[in-house]
């Protein structure tokens, strides 16, 4: 039914448009963006299917990223899925595992004789979604990672320096007292607490946060997330919050409408954040890389990212993967990257499109723009910092947002809900293992 | 003596019961037969494969603290839930029933929040308790309590509870309304001529002679309450705070859907499945006995 319906629609377009389109593979793909980011993503797939006639790429928002991800598996096993899929850094090992439901990105740029080079893309971003032999099983979409967001007016009414150091934690602490002293009723706020407070924290000191590399070495992984530094970090943010220096807005991104309203002094949140900041913040604000701990040996290493990659599904005509194909590379093409980078705040997938960017000037226009970008490629990553490869990651997150919420509340000291975190987030690892051996 | 009506033959008979049958079996048993079957399996999310693991789904849920503590959740949202619904449509109806002039515009207003689907009285309940924005929650504040459901266990309970009862009570005055109507005056003046007052002709005529609508409500509010205010517990707390209004259903949604365990999701549907049966039944033993038709 859905082949008539677009046969009519494609007649229809033939008919119309001066140019006849013959024997053009259409292929879809299905995203997780709505607003702003889904209109940047319908003008990628126009700019594609206008320049050039062979292809034709429908793209369908699917709802959130659980959402689309649970849309791309039901679609599976109905037989009906769409050739490329969006699936969050989360899904990785999930979709990993589905050998048979997935065709891997490189395999899919060999078959069709496409020109590719992994090599061209940035190791700490490609790092996320290539199997441990270096091979590209998704290619990167959108990948952010956590920095530091400064009201500097907030800052200047409590008599601090807004130009102060915040690049260690040691130094964010003072500022708190001195914002608390002065009255302040938010000092601090974050987004995506285990992302930034846990996961990335745990990078960026070059700590594991789960066995075996992370996972990436092996599906009998368990979590270490419960190690001296995570529970140093999160005492103290749970003393924070204890003594109204850290306010606590959600699991997800909640606490972006406190900063933007100009109501919390410093938030931690996703680079990505920028064009929302940019665009409601009646404020002079500031990015900052992401504080760390001083004295904590390797540190500062790398942040890991978040966001999305695009898979492309198992089951379709090698013609159809051609297609595909054809849209990732245009995708990974400097000035579409460079373009996406600069629009979104989204991090350049390859190093080229990063180059593109410094040489527009685009940096010294928005100054901290490129701070993510910097605080992700500064050192090469190690095993710690390479990503994270865990199944039911997206519930196993849910499990730390309970136990990171006893610490803020009081009920828990920071050691107990972490290791009730480990102890729990290991038994759903040993039902992925289980379920997929 | 017991009048029946008695059909000659068997194939009128069936043919009048084959569509309740059929869509009983397309819409029950079949889905109910295939969460039995599933329960006994650990799949992969996109079902390439499947190992068998007999009663090991129920063993892994039930020797789950976690779980174990979603059944006492259930038990204090459901009951809160069902009273809250059920109390204040009683009084309303016993109220508007009372009324001589205008009693279908109290009616009317009454009924309307009924329309407004869970997840969008959800919505409408969390947008009220924002910590940030919420007019309720900026009231409060003047008044010096701190509200934060955010991190208050107590306080996400109640809100889920308000918001899941608030469209309810109107189903429920709709029923209780329509019973008060069916009570004969005439039972009600000869009482209020032997001197009974209102509340003491409430409790001792009205209250016996409701009894199977309540208990009809009570049997369907319960359900309601198991099954139905999943829009509203995913879009006010997602079950948190930590697991303060993690329910039964939404443990169902989440493993399944978020966290892909098929396996687990389908056993939780089978032992949900099971305790509302056995709820009904005690339901239809128990409190059955004190209804008067």
């Amino acid at each position: 039914m859905h082949k008539t319906a677009f046969g009519a629609l494609l007649a229809g377009t033939t008919m119309l448009s001066p140019m006849a389109a013959t024997a053009q593979t259409d292929i879809q793909f299905w995203h997780a963006f709505t607003g702003r980011l889904g209109e940047l993503v319908a003008a990628q797939v126009e700019t594609f299917n206008s320049g050039q006639s062979d292809y034709h790429v429908t793209a369908t928002h699917k709802g959130n990223y659980s959402e689309t991800l649970n849309a791309g598996i039901a679609a599976f096993r109905a037989g009906e899925q769409p050739q490329i899929l969006m699936v969050f850094e989360v899904g990785t090992a999930t979709m990993m595992s589905a050998k048979g439901a997935i065709k891997p990105v490189y395999e899919v740029m060999a078959d069709a004789g496409a020109d590719f080079d992994s090599d061209a893309y940035i190791g700490s971003v490609k790092g996320y979604y290539t199997s441990t032999d270096g091979q590209m099983l998704s290619l990167p979409f959108n990948s952010s990672t956590p920095v530091l967001w400064v009201n500097r007016n907030a800052l200047e009414g409590a008599g601090i320096d807004p130009d102060t150091d915040l690049s260690t934690w040691q130094n964010v602490d003072a500022t708190l007292d001195k914002l608390k002293e002065s009255g302040h009723n938010c000092p601090l706020t974050t987004a995506w607490q285990s992302w930034i407070h846990l996961e990335n924290l745990s990078a960026y000191h070059d700590v594991p946060f789960a066995t075996k590399d992370n996972g990436f070495a092996g599906l009998d992984t368990e979590l270490a997330l419960n190690g001296p530094l995570q529970v140093q970090h999160i005492a103290q943010m749970g003393e924070w919050a204890n003594e109204g220096k850290f306010i606590y807005a959600g699991r997800r991104n909640e606490g972006g409408a406190n900063f933007r309203a100009g109501e919390c002094a410093l938030f931690t949140e996703s680079s990505a954040g920028y064009a929302g900041i940019k665009a409601e913040a009646q404020f002079d604000f500031d990015v900052r890389p992401l504080p760390y701990w001083d004295g904590v040996a390797g540190a500062p290493q790398n942040t890991i990212i978040g966001g999305a990659s695009l898979w492309v599904m198992e089951g379709h005509e090698a013609e159809e993967y051609k297609a595909a194909a054809a849209f990732l590379n245009f995708l990974s093409s400097v000035d579409i990257q460079a373009k996406w980078h600069q629009d979104t705040g989204y991090l350049p997938i390859t190093i080229a499109a990063g180059e593109k960017t410094r040489a527009d000037g685009f940096y010294e226009a928005n100054p901290g723009t490129d701070v993510a970008v910097i605080q992700m490629t500064a050192k090469q990553p190690t095993a710690n910092s390479k990503g994270l490869r865990l199944g039911s990651f997206d519930q196993i997150r849910g499990i730390i947002d309970e136990e990171l919420e006893a610490v803020w509340s009081g009920d828990k000291d920071a050691q107990a809900a972490l290791d009730s975190a480990a102890t729990r987030g290991n038994q759903l690892l040993r039902r992925f293992e289980q379920a997929n051996r | 003596m017991e009048k029946r009506v008695t059909f000659k033959g068997w194939l009128l008979p069936l043919c009048l019961i084959a569509p309740q049958v059929v869509i009983s079996a397309v819409f029950f048993f079949y889905p109910a037969g295939q969460a039995v079957w599933q329960s006994l399996f650990i799949p992969d999310p996109f079902g390439l494969s499947s190992r068998f693991v007999g009663l090991g789904n129920f063993e892994y849920l039930l020797g789950d603290p976690y779980y174990r503590s979603a059944f006492v959740t259930t038990a204090i949202f459901s009951t809160l839930v069902t009273l809250t619904a059920m109390v204040p449509a009683l009084f309303l109806a016993v109220l508007a029933d009372r009324l001589v002039k205008s009693a279908g515009v109290y009616r009317t207003l009454l009924i309307w929040p009924y329309a407004v689907a869970p997840a969008v009285a959800g919505v409408l309940w969390l947008f009220m308790f924002n910590t940030r924005v919420g007019v309720v929650a900026w009231y409060l504040g003047q008044l010096g309590y701190d509200w934060n459901h955010v991190l208050n266990e107590g306080e996400a309970m109640g809100l889920v509870v308000v918001a899941s009862s608030w469209g309810r009570i109107s189903y429920n005055f709709l029923f209780f309304f329509a019973a008060l109507q069916a009570v004969p005056r005439s039972i009600i003046e000869a009482a209020a001529i032997d001197g009974a007052r209102f509340w003491r002709r409430f409790f001792t005529i009205v209250l016996p002679l409701l009894s199977p609508t309540t208990f009809f409500l009570l049997v369907v509010n319960v359900v309601y309450a198991f099954f139905e205010t999943f829009g509203v517990i995913h879009t006010i707390t997602s079950g948190g705070p930590q697991q303060a209004t993690t329910i039964l259903v939404y443990k169902v949604f989440s493993d399944g859907f978020v966290g892909q365990d098929l396996g687990s999701s389908a056993a939780q549907s089978v032992i949900l499945l099971v305790v509302v049966g056995l709820l009904t039944v005690v339901q239809f033993k128990f409190v059955e006995k004190r209804v008067h038709y």
